[in-house]
């Protein structure tokens, strides 16, 4: 297992994209961990008397607000920089999720075949008929709004895609000689499964959780933005986005600097995740 | 034929699922799944026995279910709360709007996509090849609900040059033929009484949502091409056609083209789900009255009629475009038959 990292960090290094995203992955956590040191303000703290004042270094922008504030007078760097909270969050959360359900779920399809294999992939091909907000929609709809019922949401959609990336690995696996060794021992289904396959499926799931963050994280400032993901005094990037759309011609910073964040985050994740799978699937790399 | 028939058999489960979600939608959430569809206006008793009555509530489920497929099949698909209209008549009046949003964002993302794509293909690790390569991440990162916003701030705010929202100028009454308007404002009687005026003003209103959804699509179609074109460029028969000294704007463009263009047949097919996803954020930015704001509308106002018959329509519509697409990769690609 060691090894298997230090070959992954030994791949990574020469990929100048991938580097990039971890830095930026890292300074976020950094970010996120020491929030109330950094923030200047409370991120729900109210200046009344500074209502959507302009960054500091604009004409018109006070010392106290690098970032200026928003209608209600919060100032835009502290929820910035809380809102990386909620974020890295909700991406982790989405992709332990799916990752649980998705591996489980996909392990016994693969393992097993037959009508479990079957009746698991409808379910997959179901979920991935329907769009991924749309099916969010629906999910919404029938639990109401909030940030838990958005990262629900998000993460029934991403588990097809783990499902089917770990049913094909296991497919292969299961017909390799360590699997009978395995089986002549006496080991038990579970075991061959969790104990001896599941470990030599970790290459693509490694992939596939970096894309799911960014997935993750992108799907549910979506619905935030649309009033259905974190609620109003949150300082969800999504939900900062959807506040400041009334004020983009008088204040175009309350809707430039949220997004920004939501893109630079996302972007650090795919970048991972690119030079993850092109470290990962040597077949792969020579295409791209 | 036999691929065809397994085909639809593998389409009858996933049908069934969906309509047993939207089934259940009303079902499920919380409180009286009669108050919810006729509002809580305070309904007597009479009238509410007499609407579950109508609605089939008072049915056992199983029965319930197979009213509600069997409604769903003849275009019976409920009543909206908020209106009062038919679900479907709501639908096939918005769709139009989607429909030539969606495409014209498609057909902006494929007439720059694919020449980028070969163009960096050709030119394999120069700084253009990298610089592409990079943006089309950035592009496919992109949170569509704030390049949107964007896209009015730099065009409509600042610059002036487009209009922030809407399909067109609302002083023009425009005829309703085909409820495109690119095709309805063309119609003889508009451009008799207005001349080309309604048709400019429509382009003008597609510009900026068509980039804001198309920029996904674009990024995915740039690098999908880039990376069918080496694929297909590396192949025995392209060096074939080299060596018996065939010009290389015909091997780029006749033999590797033509080759590479299955996969980006397919890419293009399954963008199409990402463009509903995409639509409703969009419609919602730019106030473009398709499908998306519609179903957005109505969550907010608890239409459930609404949302129970607008997913399934839209995923009725998913699930036929994927089946048509896996006709036409059959016919494209021969290692199929």
């Amino acid at each position: 297992m060691k090894q298997f990292f230090n070959e992954l960090y030994f791949e990574l290094k020469k990929n100048r994209g991938a580097m990039i995203g971890i830095v930026i992955i890292i300074l976020s956590v950094i970010i996120a961990l020491l929030a109330p040191v950094i923030a200047p303000h409370n991120p729900t703290e109210v200046f009344s008397e500074s209502l959507r004042l302009p960054p500091s270094f604009i004409e018109g922008g006070k010392t106290g607000f690098f970032f200026g504030t928003d209608d209600i007078g919060r100032d835009i760097l502290s929820r910035l920089i809380y809102g990386s909270r909620i974020s890295l969050a909700v991406g982790f959360s989405v992709v332990i999720l799916a990752l649980f359900t998705g591996t489980l779920l996909g392990v016994f399809a693969g393992f097993y075949g037959g009508l479990v294999d079957r009746v698991i992939m409808r379910l997959t091909d179901l979920i991935m008929s329907l769009p991924s907000i749309l099916f969010a929609i629906v999910i919404v709809a029938v639990l109401g709004p909030g940030i838990t019922n958005a990262i629900i949401a998000v993460a029934v959609v991403a588990v097809p895609n783990f499902i089917r990336i770990i049913r094909a690995q296991v497919l292969v696996e299961k017909n390799k000689q360590y699997v009978s060794a395995a089986k002549l021992f006496g080991a038990g289904n579970f075991r061959i499964m969790f104990v001896e396959i599941l470990p030599n499926c970790m290459a693509p799931l490694i992939v596939q959780a970096s894309l799911g963050f960014s997935d993750g994280i992108l799907n549910v400032a979506a619905l935030g933005f649309l009033g259905l993901g974190a609620q109003a005094p949150m300082s969800e990037w999504g939900t900062m986005l959807s506040d400041a759309r009334s004020f983009i011609e008088s204040s175009p910073w309350m809707v430039t600097l949220p997004g920004l964040c939501i893109l630079i985050t996302v972007l650090s994740f795919n970048l991972l995740g690119d030079g993850l799978r092109d470290a990962l699937d040597p077949r792969l790399k020579k295409q791209n | 034929m036999k691929f065809f028939l397994k085909k639809f058999l593998d389409l009858i489960p996933t049908l069934l699922g969906i309509s047993l979600i939207c089934f259940f939608i009303i079902r499920l959430i919380p409180g009286d799944p009669v108050l919810n569809l006729v509002g809580e206006r305070g309904v007597d008793p009479v009238r509410y026995a007499e609407m579950k009555h109508n609605l089939g509530l008072d049915l056992p489920i199983i029965q319930q279910f197979w009213f509600f497929v069997k409604n769903a099949c003849m275009g019976n698909l409920g009543t909206s709360i908020v209106s009062n209209n038919s679900v479907w008549a709501e639908f096939i009046e918005r769709f139009p709007a989607t429909f030539e949003l969606g495409m014209f964002s498609l057909f902006f993302a494929t007439i720059i996509g694919i020449p980028l794509g070969i163009y960096a293909a050709l030119k394999r690790n120069s700084f253009f090849d990298y610089f592409l390569m990079g943006t089309s991440l950035i592009g496919y990162s992109m949170p569509i609900f704030w390049w949107g916003l964007i896209l009015i701030l730099l065009f409509s705010v600042k610059l002036g040059l487009t209009p922030v929202s809407g399909r067109i100028e609302l002083t023009y009454d425009i005829p309703v033929m085909t409820g495109l308007y690119l095709i309805d404002t063309l119609q003889s009687e508009v451009v008799k009484a207005e001349g080309f005026a309604p048709f400019w003003s429509a382009i003008k209103h597609l510009i900026l949502p068509s980039i804001a959804l198309g920029t996904i699509p674009l990024a995915v179609i740039a690098r999908m091409t880039r990376s069918s074109m080496l694929e297909v460029l590396g192949e025995d028969y392209i060096r074939t056609a080299r060596a018996k000294g065939m010009g290389k704007t015909r091997i780029v463009y006749i033999h590797a083209l033509r080759n590479a263009l299955v996969p980006i047949v397919t890419t293009l097919a399954l963008l199409f789900g990402s463009i509903i996803t995409g639509a409703i954020l969009t419609e919602t930015i730019f106030s473009w009255p398709g499908i998306g704001k519609w179903i957005v509308q109505s969550i907010t106002s608890r239409d459930y009629p609404v949302i129970q018959g607008g997913v399934l329509i839209i995923s009725f519509i998913i699930i036929m475009t994927n089946i048509i697409v896996d006709v036409i990769y059959y016919f494209l690609n021969p290692k199929m038959r």
